[in-house]
């Protein structure tokens, strides 16, 4: 019985964790007048889901939103990894006069959060004429201080002979960073990119600042404006959409899961 | 196969407040399996790591052969490294790993990329990686080998494949940073006979460095013995044997560890320990007697003494005696185990140590010149 206690208590976490998905995907299927019904059995009285998907599918482009989703996170993807591998190489493994204070300041950067640097990046977008575009949307997480310190904490543990051989072999610093150190490294990788895409996928605070576009929208924001103009209360199609809107995360998560969790378990993050 | 020589004059490093090395000289010469021997710490592996240009002296001057690189990068010295964990790249196979060297420097940047380089690379260099690729797999016996990843190796397999990554570039000298102190005992013996022939096959200079006096000692042709950052000795096996320059060097060579006695040498030169004339002759003062195992004989008459234990290693006996006089000093002697039987534990022997076979150090540790007077007549 004792080795059950630590399963059941997890599985009523689970429980937890996961009764918004549920609830969420249940209204999606039923009819309005069920909506409000606070019963959870998971067979509705009438079958309402092909007209709830069906008009969160036609009503508002959410194909559309979604491109938008896809394009500006995997904008910011590239740019996060491009930026970030580098600097946690050189933060990991090259030493140089500062490399201490440079490693405190990202520390003391990922305490800083998005919202208190919300309003000089508008001005500054907006200065600069930028509103509205797919470039604002990314440029704010261009540079992840997230991505250089898991990174570092993962190339940390790299052996110093390899990078040794390869340099005497003759390759340069970046073959050593991108082609042997990141390659050791995959697992968080993957950690960090189904971080980096769940967190800009489902992010609402800052498209909402900078875009008032539907054709840019990304798929959150996209939904509430499809809330507001075009369903009204229709809660059902509602969630019939961010169903679909939710449903690319959990497939990426389950095909990574793996990776995700040697790449959280192996750099001693969380 | 390229082989040239290795001057190093007035290497100074340090780390922080600590140095590490002071003012190393050192001409190793082309062709040589020369040794840097020390306990951990002496600063053997800085030197070699400051000899591949992967650490960078605070002052001297490294050259190969006559070229000064010390301001080369590691890459453009030709030298090459076989590191104590094989370092071998993860992700490539063994095939690769081995051709990685040739790659690097014969192909352009574009060429050594994935899926697009195969396009890029000349067919003629690749199949000249090929070839050399194959010669080196033949010649360290590892054909059978080259589809599989370093993972799937054991430590003897690796460290084959390490030296054939080394071989295939035909470098200016071989660098070895303790390559078998992660093999077992076996093994570490086979692969010592293995590096030494293949030493000689190849001609070329070694540079090898290790904490193990056994491996330096049947391999090298010459050693360096470091302590605290400086070349104690430097000498051929033999000559750091038989004439230790110091205490240090006796202490550190040889095992047995030798036997250090504490003596004292009276106004006339005579060499006493534990009160007995010894029969040496010496510059007087207190001093230290050095005899190895294999020098002190049982004998009918000569310095008293008691034997406590006895331990018998197949071909060898190390007994080991009591000194009667004196703070019970004790000596071990080896013996073959042909030679007769000796007393049973507690019982009292006479030992006496061959003509010409001790060493004498005096207080600063430094060898001191003795003549033999007679023999011990306790």
């Amino acid at each position: 019985m004792r080795r059950f206690i630590p399963h059941i208590l997890l599985a009523a976490g689970a429980a937890v964790m996961l009764l918004p998905f549920y609830w969420m995907i249940l209204t999606s299927i039923r009819t309005p007048a069920e909506i409000f019904d606070i019963s959870l059995w998971p067979v509705p009285d009438r079958f309402n889901g092909v007209e709830n998907y069906g008009q969160a599918a036609t009503s508002v482009p959410i194909a559309r939103f979604m491109l938008n989703g896809v394009i500006v996170c995997s904008g910011i993807l590239f740019v996060q990894v491009l930026t970030a591998v580098p600097a946690a190489y050189a933060l990991a493994k090259l030493r140089f006069p500062g490399r201490r204070i440079l490693m405190a300041l990202v520390i003391a950067a990922l305490c800083v959060p998005m919202q208190a640097l919300a309003l000089p990046l508008f001005v500054g977008l907006a200065q600069a004429n930028l509103l509205n575009t797919y470039f604002a949307q990314m440029a704010p997480f261009f540079l992840s201080v997230f991505a250089i310190f898991l990174f570092r904490q993962s190339f940390r543990s790299y052996p110093d002979e390899i990078i040794e051989a390869a340099r005497m072999d003759g390759f340069s610093e970046m073959e050593i960073c991108w082609g042997l150190v990141l390659r050791g490294s995959l697992p968080s990788l993957a950690a960090f990119a189904i971080f980096s895409v769940v967190a800009h996928w489902n992010d609402l605070y800052w498209p909402m600042i900078v875009v008032s576009d539907t054709a840019l929208a990304p798929p959150p924001l996209g939904m509430l404006l499809f809330s507001d103009a075009e369903t009204g209360a229709n809660y059902g199609a509602l969630m019939a959409g961010a169903t679909m809107i939710t449903a690319p995360m959990i497939v990426c998560f389950v095909l990574a899961r793996r990776h995700f969790i040697a790449g959280i378990t192996m750099t001693g993050v969380k | 196969m390229t082989r040239k020589s290795i001057d190093l004059s007035g290497i100074r490093k340090s780390f922080g407040q600590t140095q590490v090395l002071a003012d190393i000289d050192l001409q190793v010469r082309e062709g040589e399996f020369l040794s840097l021997v020390g306990m951990s710490g002496c600063g053997k592996s800085t030197l070699l790591r400051i000899i591949a240009g992967l650490e960078m002296p605070d002052g001297g001057q490294v050259a190969i052969g006559g070229n000064d690189v010390t301001a080369l990068d590691p890459s453009d010295r030709n030298l090459a490294m076989v590191f104590q964990s094989y370092a071998l790249y993860p992700h490539m196979t063994v095939r690769q790993n081995i051709a990685t060297p040739l790659r690097m420097r014969t192909l352009s940047l574009p060429a050594r990329l994935p899926l697009v380089g195969r396009l890029l690379a000349p067919r003629e260099a690749r199949n000249r990686i090929a070839e050399a690729v194959n010669d080196a797999a033949e010649m360290l016996q590892i054909v059978h080998l080259l589809d599989r990843k370093p993972a799937q190796l054991s430590g003897g397999q690796r460290q084959r494949v390490a030296l054939a990554r080394a071989l295939v570039r035909q470098p200016a000298a071989f660098l070895m940073d303790e390559p078998l102190s992660n093999l077992d005992a076996k093994l570490r013996a086979h692969m010592r006979d293995e590096l030494a022939a293949l030493h000689r096959r190849l001609g070329a200079t070694f540079i090898y460095v290790t904490h193990d006096q056994v491996e330096a000692m049947t391999m090298s042709d010459r050693i360096a013995l470091m302590i605290e950052g400086r070349i104690e000795q430097l000498g051929t096996p033999d000559e750091l044997y038989r004439t230790p320059a110091t205490l240090a060097v006796a202490r550190f060579i040889g095992s047995p560890t030798i036997n250090l006695l504490p003596a004292e040498v009276s106004p006339e030169g005579r060499l006493q320990v534990a009160g007995i004339e010894t029969g040496l002759v010496t510059e007087p003062g207190p001093a230290t007697l050095g005899i190895r195992a294999e020098d002190i004989h049982l004998a009918p008459e000569g310095i008293p003494a008691r034997l406590i234990r006895t331990e018998t290693h197949g071909a060898d006996r190390y007994l080991t005696c009591q000194l009667a006089t004196g703070d019970g000093q004790t000596i071990v002697l080896r013996q073959g185990a042909s030679d007769p039987r000796p007393a049973h534990p507690q019982d009292k022997v006479h030992l006496r140590f061959a003509e010409g076979s001790a060493h004498v150090f005096g207080p600063d540790g430094r060898r001191r010149n003795h003549s033999h007077h007679r023999m011990v007549a306790a």
